[in-house]
């Protein structure tokens, strides 16, 4: 199976009913996905798929031969966000974690199809997204303001490290970086 | 490990499908997959539609024609009420974008919760189902389908008739997924008023009493009464059998009455 995941092209081994999840989780170290239900009610693994949300635990390595997937690594890097990504550091749309790039993810695509949601369209396109600390509030103002493009440069350039902070370079397994 | 079939074309699918025994038919994967990793199906051979070339939905002369592999979200938009409601019902927006009408059409019923919920709107539109198996091609009536059950069959494509009018209600429970405990889809087709119900039984089924009352010009309310002579309802994760008794006559009566 030859895929390109965050504009790597990969060649993966895992069998072809393996699903995705697994297969970027476990061969090739890209750990965002996140198993939660793996039965496709929570969210957690949601990738893009040809730039449409899909639930990486549902889809077998044989639907997506040949496709591009993107993760959470491949949206933004630590320092450079995307404007989802910010938004959601901002407004303080992440509390554990474990759901956060799944939303993301849901969010960019539904920006990029309907850059200006009603609320009432940010809860029916998210409703397949649970997060388990109910921080529902948070995460659609985060939604809200990553439409309105209102995220500030620090919470854009939010987790830099390197050089100017004295510390070592993160390096994001599965980011094209 | 398993042998996993990818036709390229609907003609490669029935080839590999033959007469069905040992193949277990994947296409959105939203039921099949999980099955398979966790442990509960063990395929022999896996057949997957992704490629053969089986989406897709066409209008002519009056007929919709939905390939088995369409889309569940491309229903919303395209397909006839009440099917189009229903669609627009089914999961969330990802798996609506994933999972298959042909997918939800075999789907097994009797699990911890309902599945198939587009089984009751093609069966109120009165639906036909083309399939392969043994014995080459055939259509089915929707009916005859369901009764009979999936197995030995790889459905191709379904066919409805846009009906005069239509009408759906449900009673949802909102999870990530919005499932539905209840559910009620009624057309009045060519050949009369037909009612459909889902989540009372093991599969969706026809309320037969509740269309013959009506045929025999009782009022909304006294028809829809008579839909507990059609149905078993269960007790699952969703809701009590009791419970579903109690609601159901009420949302056939507001089938009816949207109907009209």
């Amino acid at each position: 199976m030859r895929l390109i995941v965050n504009g790597i092209e990969r060649e993966l081994t895992s069998e072809p009913l393996e699903p995705l999840l697994h297969a970027l989780r476990e061969e090739l170290g890209i750990t965002s996905p996140k198993a939660g239900c793996q039965e496709g009610g929570c969210g957690g693994c949601t990738v893009l798929v040809d730039g449409e949300p899909r639930r990486a635990c549902l889809l077998p390595l044989a639907a997506v031969d040949g496709a591009s997937v993107t993760t959470a690594e491949g949206v933004g890097e630590p320092g450079r966000l995307s404007t989802v990504q910010a938004a959601f550091h901002e407004q303080y749309g992440i509390q554990c974690g474990f759901c956060t790039p799944g939303f993301v993810l849901a969010t960019t695509a539904l920006l990029e199809r309907n850059p200006s949601p009603t609320r009432d369209e940010i809860l029916a396109d998210l409703g397949g997204h649970v997060c388990r600390c109910t921080g529902y509030v948070k995460i659609v103002a985060a939604v809200e303001a990553a439409a309105r493009g209102d995220v500030s440069a620090d919470a854009l350039n939010a987790g830099g490290t390197g050089s100017s902070r004295g510390e070592p370079e993160v390096v994001v397994t599965g980011s094209p970086a | 490990m398993t042998d996993v079939l990818v036709p390229t074309s609907a003609e490669e699918a029935a080839t590999a499908f033959g007469d069905g025994s040992g193949i277990t038919v994947l296409a959105g994967g939203t039921l099949v997959v999980p099955a398979i990793k966790l442990g509960r199906l063990r395929p022999e051979r896996t057949l997957f539609l992704g490629r053969a070339g089986l989406g897709g939905i066409e209008s002519a002369q009056g007929t919709v024609k939905i390939g088995a592999t369409t889309a569940i979200a491309e229903l919303v938009d395209a397909a006839p009420e009440p099917l189009a409601t229903f669609a627009r019902h089914v999961a969330d927006y990802e798996i609506r974008g994933q999972a298959t009408i042909g997918g939800n059409l075999c789907a097994p019923g009797g699990g911890t919760t309902p599945t198939g919920d587009l089984q009751a709107p093609l069966l109120a539109l009165g639906a036909r189902v083309r399939s392969v198996g043994a014995g080459g091609e055939r259509t089915d009536s929707i009916d005859d389908f369901l009764a009979a059950g999936p197995a030995g069959r790889l459905v191709v494509e379904i066919e409805v008739d846009p009906p005069k009018r239509a009408a759906a209600t449900a009673v949802r429970r909102p999870h990530a997924h919005a499932y539905s405990v209840l559910g009620v889809a009624a057309a009045e087709t060519a050949n009369g008023v037909r009612v459909a119900v889902l989540g009372a039984g093991p599969r969706a089924v026809r309320a037969g009493s509740v269309e013959q009352a009506l045929a025999g010009g009782a009022a909304a309310k006294d028809a829809a009464a008579k839909v507990l002579d059609d149905v078993e309802p269960q007790d699952d994760a969703l809701a009590s059998a009791w419970y579903r008794r109690q609601v159901l006559p009420g949302l056939v009566e507001r089938a009816l009455e949207e109907l009209r």
